[in-house]
């Protein structure tokens, strides 16, 4: 039985999982569970992930939940190169210093401007007070900023000198923004040539594959409104 | 210059870092950072960890922080036993998935139980409406749920038939709420069962010793109103 990744490119830690995969030529079956249809809360996919998320990995009887874990599985099943999870201790510990970092910052506030500044309008129906969308811009800008100084520094990618988890799970946030139509990094050269390096990294075609579907979600056709009623809770963290 | 750890055992994941350098006779200078006096805003502490939060790691030049990034630094530096974070690939990715999953859920619940019940009121003083109260106990509960049904489920630690990382990590969450008043194993008899069996794998000493902070955090005296002031923005973003 192949692998099957459980994925919708919607979603920023999908993306992560399909690069990965995709760059270290890991053959998959590729699931795909809409996410604006809300096939996740069906109960077909709550057999292979009861937590109702994705993205999910099954492996033969194996099922694995968490992109992060999804990212190190792979990468120790497949022998990914080690530069993607190195061997070396504290190369190492940079890498998981970002994964750790980013659930609670960098992810939290790249999903919410997504949602805020285009999601809940074009696909809700539901403009969002002012108020929020500039608090949450400006977190944005201060999570960007942390990005730039404590992660990036001086240095080609975002724990050393070489493309690891860490950029591929940073790349795939930011895009989320950028598909909303934030300015980035037009404002951030430092960012602006790491995202240079990381798209050269994976490869132009790839990167652009993987991002087709984000990039196209500003002319998506509204929620079905027999829906929205099973939205209505997860939409609610949204807000904030 | 030796191992040095930057930490103060009122916060949850500073009591995981403290347990498992402790069980497993991992020599280090301990420097207690306390956060209920604002040392963790010093400028001192900004020089060890510009985030200005705890636990933070310094091995001899090397500053490490999250504390996920630190347990695993830890256990590959210090050659632990495997069951700790097993090499075997599927019991290894059990531990990566619950680590990952922990931050948006059991972490901010717990917090959100801890400072909303006890901190806010008892220590900024700060008038909490009973009906978010209600509402983030009755958000913690949901997630002791899913802990229970999906991350233990029938086993007797979290990633399987040893006591690991993720359990450390659980269960030092887990003290928060309870440190709080919160009867958290009540209608969670398997929860219960399994804290027994993790405080006695840690060893029911050190596990006190461990805990003793934050069992007696609801007898601390309130902020003065410079500290409120200096606290309250990081305390706010902390338990959003």
């Amino acid at each position: 039985m192949v692998l099957e990744l459980y994925l919708d490119l919607l979603s920023q830690p999908c993306r992560a999982v399909y690069i990965f995969a995709k760059k270290n030529g890991i053959p998959f079956q590729l699931r795909t569970v809409e996410l604006l249809k809300g096939q996740h809360y069906t109960d077909s996919f709550a057999q292979v992930n009861p937590l109702k998320k994705v993205p999910a990995l099954k492996d033969g009887d194996f099922i694995l939940a968490e992109s992060v874990a999804i990212l190190l599985y792979l990468s120790r099943k497949y022998k990914a190169p080690d530069h993607w999870y190195p061997q070396d201790l504290q190369a190492r510990a940079r890498v998981d210093e970002y994964l750790s970092w980013q659930h609670t910052s960098l992810r939290s506030c790249c999903t919410r401007a997504m949602w805020q500044k285009m999601m809940f309008p074009v696909f809700l129906g539901h403009t969002v007070p002012p108020e929020t969308l500039t608090s949450t811009l400006a977190e944005l800008d201060r999570c960007l900023q942390l990005l730039e100084d404590k992660f990036l520094r001086d240095q080609p990618f975002l724990t050393g000198p070489h493309i690891s988890v860490a950029d591929l799970v940073a790349i795939t946030e930011l895009m989320h923004p950028v598909s909303a139509g934030c300015r980035v990094f037009e404002s951030r050269p430092k960012l602006a040539a790491w995202r240079q390096r990381v798209e050269a990294a994976v490869g132009e075609d790839l990167f652009q594959e993987a991002h087709a579907v984000v990039l196209k979600a500003k002319d998506m056709p509204p929620l079905d409104p027999t829906l929205k009623e099973t939205f209505k809770h997860s939409l609610k963290s949204l807000l904030q | 210059m030796g191992l040095e750890l930057y930490l103060d055992l009122l916060s949850q994941p500073c009591r995981a870092i403290y347990i498992f350098t402790k069980k497993n006779g991992i020599t280090f200078q301990q420097h207690t950072v306390e956060l209920l006096k604002g040392q963790h805003l010093s400028d001192a502490f900004a020089q060890v960890n510009s985030l200005k939060k705890v636990p933070a790691m310094k091995d001899g030049d090397f500053i490490l922080t999250e504390s996920v990034a630190i347990l695993l630094y830890l256990a590959h530096k210090y050659k632990v036993s495997d069951n700790w974070y097993p090499q075997d690939l599927q019991a290894r990715a059990r531990v990566d998935e619950y680590l990952a999953w922990q931050h948006t859920t059991l972490r901010r619940n717990c917090l959100r139980a801890l400072w909303h019940k006890v901190m806010l009121p008892v220590f900024l003083r700060e008038q909490v409406a009973p009906e978010i109260l209600a509402a983030t106990l009755a958000e913690l509960d949901m997630t002791l749920q899913l802990l229970e049904d999906k991350f233990l489920q029938n086993k007797a630690f979290l990633a399987g038939n040893c006591i690991s990382l993720a359990d450390l990590v659980a269960i030092t969450e887990l003290m928060h709420p309870v440190g709080a008043g919160c009867q958290v194993f009540e209608g969670h008899p398997k929860l219960a069962a399994w804290s027994q069996r993790v405080k006695a794998a840690v060893g029911e000493e050190l596990f006190r010793e461990a805990h003793e902070v934050i069992l007696n955090v609801k007898n601390c005296s309130p902020a003065d109103l410079t500290l409120k002031q200096k606290m309250m923005p990081g305390v706010l973003a902390m338990i959003r």
